[in-house]
């Protein structure tokens, strides 16, 4: 393997009230690689994506146990101050609905001015200056005009570039996107991918992209990692997920999806549902659901094996 | 005669956002008829507009030979038992506090269809078609989760049998293994009923697998409409064109696509000419003054296309 990965997750577990809900997912990303990270509604994507910035909620959601390891630091030992330090400046996050994470009460070029002004020891005017650097940068029509405009004057994708804007404030080596286009029609979705995609490439930062479109994580993701009941189930480089797919889950999920089938015919459907957290069953998470369970499926759940395309199947696809 | 036929079909909202013009369209018994374009464009007005869940501001909606803007209140309940919609939300348009056997009889006692009894061998019937245990029917909406509450509003809408079923981005709350089930359990009911849907969904893929006509809408119009295979495979108008490469889809690089410059207008303030000029790749003169109409309204078998690339 090349040189240490700017971020490294081992065994992660979380739970939400005494339930686990991530339980025990390892992931790597390196610098200026592009990770995906895919899964149904409830798999623990956003919680994983909030424990690295040590963002969760605890109480009621605990990390009781595992490694979150940035650039050779331990996250999980570090206090509140070096937190505060890493958050905007080493790593930055957007999320699905920009509108709650903007203040409605200040300006564009207030809130980006102020990003600048927390993280690097500037005067105002610099700051202002950089702050309409990023705008132009992101794409924004007349950015200088754009400074002086609210939030609710802004479209939801123009929202969404400035919150990528202030997410590039300090130059970020890696970028957390939680779901940054699931809210936009999907020309507006080709632009913002786009832009995130030429950011990274110019600037060599990392991204860790969660969505759940499989089409998107094709598309731009050099890397995927596909979730399953709070588990990373199988990990591997994108071509090859999306060519041969191993873990029962991915490959239904893959065969499942319309434009994997001639239209008009009869989709190959995963019977039953995603099970909650309380509610995940023993061995393999997916095996009421599995058409290739083998009896070990039911009592053990499979470790995760293989270096480059890793998998947790007791009888994967070949 | 169609089943359904829409002829400059309107409707301005109060406050002057024109959601649907001069929408002329048809679709035929068993057939479905996909509706897409991004958010905004007037897809669900277009669809409560004519099932008349909101009053047109202008034209007409023929459904069956009879001319549905023209009825009475009492007239139209007695056209409702055969128009039927579904929703995104399908807990939004279930009552929490009714069982579900209650929420799917509701229409068959709104129309007073059978006696109890025969009510309530309909709603096993029904539960039994949309794939859920008899047991469902005492139960309440919130013991189910999103995939089966969505069939729980399907039995509801099929309860009376209808000839037309609006269905309103049904399946894009789900996760993709649930969506498929209910793409799978829409097509079968629409082959065993012969009924037609008006599928409307911003998902194109989903619009594809499903749909044997597919019409795309730019603020409040229908700027393409023809067989799937054709707009999916040769799309004319530059908007189509546009919105089908900007789907990701596996293998397809990102230097192949056109993406498209801005957003949406403002669908208060519609661009003059044609409405799509301002992010058209391939925007003319002509396109700054004059609207591009399609060629024949309401559809022909080959398609037709609003653009004046196309004269
Ligand atoms: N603050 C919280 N308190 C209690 N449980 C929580 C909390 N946040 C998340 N959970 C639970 O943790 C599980 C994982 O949630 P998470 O938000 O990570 O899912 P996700 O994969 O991001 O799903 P989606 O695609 O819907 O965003 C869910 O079952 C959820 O109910
Ligand atoms: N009740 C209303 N009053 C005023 N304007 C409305 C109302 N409902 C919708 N509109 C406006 O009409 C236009 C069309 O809205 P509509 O909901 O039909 O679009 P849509 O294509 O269904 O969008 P989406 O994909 O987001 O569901 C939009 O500009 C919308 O803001
Ligand atoms: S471990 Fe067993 S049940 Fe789980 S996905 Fe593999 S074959 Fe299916
Ligand atoms: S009419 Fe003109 S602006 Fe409109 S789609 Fe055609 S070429 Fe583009
Ligand atoms: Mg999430
Ligand atoms: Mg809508």
């Amino acid at each position: 393997m090349p040189a240490e990965a700017l971020l490294t997750i081992e065994n992660l577990r979380i739970s939400a009230s005494g339930r686990p809900v991530i339980e025990g997912v390892s992931l790597e990303i390196r610098a200026g690689e592009m990770l995906g990270l895919v899964g149904e509604s409830g798999c623990g994507k956003s919680v994983t994506a909030l424990s690295i910035m040590r963002l969760l909620a605890e109480p009621p959601m605990r990390i009781d146990g595992g490694s979150i390891r940035y650039d050779g630091q331990d996250i999980l030992a570090l206090d509140e101050h070096a937190l505060e330090k890493l958050r905007g400046d080493r790593i930055a996050m957007i999320f699905q609905e920009p509108m709650t994470s903007l203040n409605p009460v200040f300006t564009v070029g207030d809130q980006i001015s102020e990003v600048v002004l927390l993280h690097r020891d500037v005067s105002r005017q610099v700051a202002d200056a950089r702050a309409v650097e990023l705008l132009t940068r992101v794409g924004i029509p007349a950015p200088a005009a754009a400074m002086t405009r609210y939030p609710h004057q802004l479209s939801g994708g123009q929202r969404q570039r400035v919150m990528i804007a202030m997410a590039l404030a300090c130059d970020p080596s890696l970028l957390v996107a939680d779901e940054p286009t699931t809210a936009l029609d999907v020309t507006v979705q080709a632009q913002i991918l786009d832009l995130i995609d030429d950011l990274r490439r110019e600037t060599g930062m990392a991204v860790l992209l969660i969505t759940h479109d499989l089409g998107v994580v094709s598309q731009y993701c050099d890397r995927v990692a596909v979730m399953y009941g709070g588990r990373v189930v199988e990990q591997a480089p994108a071509d090859e997920l999306f060519a041969h797919p191993r873990h029962r889950y991915t490959e239904a999920l893959l065969a499942t999806i319309p434009a994997s089938n001639p239209p008009g015919t009869r989709l190959p459907a995963i019977s039953g549902t995603v099970p909650p957290p309380g509610k995940r069953p023993n061995g393999c998470t997916f095996h009421p659901r599995c058409h290739a369970n083998v009896a070990r499926c039911s009592v053990d759940m499979p470790d995760l094996v293989g270096e480059a395309h890793s998998i947790r199947c007791w009888n994967p696809a070949s | 005669m169609s089943l359904l036929e829409l002829d400059n079909l309107s409707k301005t909202y109060p406050g002057g956002v024109r959601a649907v013009s001069e929408v002329s369209l048809s679709i035929e018994a068993g057939e479905v008829l996909g509706v897409v374009g991004e958010s905004g464009c007037g897809k669900s007005t277009l669809g409560r507009t004519l099932l008349r869940l909101i009053e047109p501001s202008g034209g007409s909606i023929h459904f069956a030979g009879r001319d549905l803007t023209k009825l009475s209140r009492h007239d139209m309940k007695a056209v409702r038992r055969d128009l039927q919609v579904i929703f995104q939300d399908p807990f939004g348009s279930l009552n929490p506090r009714h069982t579900v056997g209650y929420i799917i009889a509701e229409p068959l006692v709104v129309h007073h269809v059978g006696d109890r009894q025969a009510r309530a061998k309909r709603v096993a019937e029904l539960l039994n078609i949309v794939g859920l245990p008899e047991d469902a029917a005492s139960r309440y909406p919130h013991e189910f989760s999103g995939g089966q509450r969505q069939r729980i509003a399907i039995a509801r809408a099929l309860a009376l049998e209808p000839k037309l079923l609006v269905a309103d981005e049904a399946v894009s709350a789900l996760d993709v293994s649930i969506q498929s089930q209910i793409i799978n359990l829409i097509a079968e009911l629409r082959q065993k009923m012969n009924l037609a849907i008006l599928f409307i969904s911003h998902d194109l893929s989903v619009i594809r697998h499903v749909s044997d006509r597919i019409a795309v809408m730019y603020l409040g119009r229908i700027v393409e409409i023809g067989p799937t295979e054709t707009i999916m495979t040769a799309p004319k108008h530059p908007y189509t064109q546009a919105l089908l490469s900007a789907v990701p889809r596996p293998g397809v690089a990102r230097v192949d696509r056109v993406v498209l410059k801005g957003e949406l207008p403002d669908p208060a303030n519609p661009p003059a000419g044609c409405a799509f000029h301002t992010r058209c790749p391939k925007v003319m003169d002509i396109c700054h003054t004059k609207r591009p109409v399609l060629a024949a309204p309401g559809g022909t078998l080959a398609g037709d296309v609003a653009c004046h690339l196309y004269p």
